[in-house]
């Protein structure tokens, strides 16, 4: 009898203890991610820079199913003329273990702030790409890709 | 990776005043990512090209600085206003400063 009474205490907290794990790790996890993207804007622009939504456009497809390639199209709108461009672009992962994938100068004869490559991606997650503007002023947008098959040590 | 790799072009050969073309490039090399870990266990060190640069008259129309997370044979494409005929030229750095480069003439007409 007494037994029993252990053994269901037992079951009942097993029941609840993965939701408690579960929980609050993928909000953690989120949060973990935002940081990691937010430390690589610093890295690569300088700290306590404002970023904006907006401006950037970030493709890649919805669903990887090879995360060793990952074709991502960038483009930031701009008109690209001598009083406002396109400086640098910079690609960043919020899930691979190095956060700074790509950075991208652009000249005063890049007609378009377009730039395509291909990226390893190690995890399902979001791409962002930060644009800074001859102004000085940060603009960001983001992709989501599911990765079927993780560059697991990318 | 100190042998000449393969560099792929994808430049017009003319173009009209003003015009704005496309380019790609891609080179071939293998972007060891330094995670990866051969079959005895033992850690591949890290190989990848640093630096790309795209330069015309001596002025920088595009550049890229690349970190493990580029794929291999790393592919890039941007875009250009043709304004004056010259020599594209095309250069990579790897890590350790070994330099590839490949040029390609742009007539603008």
């Amino acid at each position: 009898m007494k037994k029993t009474v252990a053994r269901r205490r037992f079951l009942q907290g097993a029941l609840i203890l993965p939701m408690g794990w579960v929980m609050p790790s993928a909000a953690a996890e989120t949060q973990a991610r935002r940081q990691q993207v937010a430390a690589a804007i610093a890295e690569v622009f300088g700290p306590n820079r404002t970023v904006r939504a907006g401006k950037v456009q970030v493709r890649v497809p919805a669903i990887s199913e090879n995360g060793y390639s990952v074709p991502v199209a960038v483009e930031v709108d701009s008109p690209m003329t001598r009083d406002d461009h396109v400086r640098r672009i910079a690609v960043v992962s919020e899930a691979n273990p190095l956060a700074v994938i790509a950075q991208f100068e652009l000249g005063p004869q890049a007609a378009l702030a377009k730039v395509n490559t291909r990226i390893r991606l190690a995890d399902s997650q979001r791409v962002y790409a930060v644009a800074e503007m001859n102004d000085g002023t940060l603009w960001t947008g983001y992709g989501h890709s599911i990765v079927t098959l993780a560059a697991c040590v990318i | 990776m100190t042998d000449q790799p393969t560099v792929r072009l994808s430049v017009p050969e003319r173009a009209k005043a003003g015009e704005v073309i496309e380019i790609k490039v891609m080179i071939q090399h293998d972007m060891e990512s330094g995670y990866r870990r051969g079959s005895l266990g033992e850690a591949i060190p890290r190989d990848i090209i640093k630096h790309f640069r795209c330069s015309m008259h001596g002025e920088t129309i595009f550049a890229a600085e690349f970190h493990p997370g580029v794929a291999a044979n790393p592919l890039l494409s941007f875009h250009m206003r043709a304004e004056r005929s010259g020599m594209l030229t095309f250069e990579w750095i790897d890590q350790t400063g070994v330099r590839w480069s490949k040029q390609a003439e742009l007539a603008v007409e």
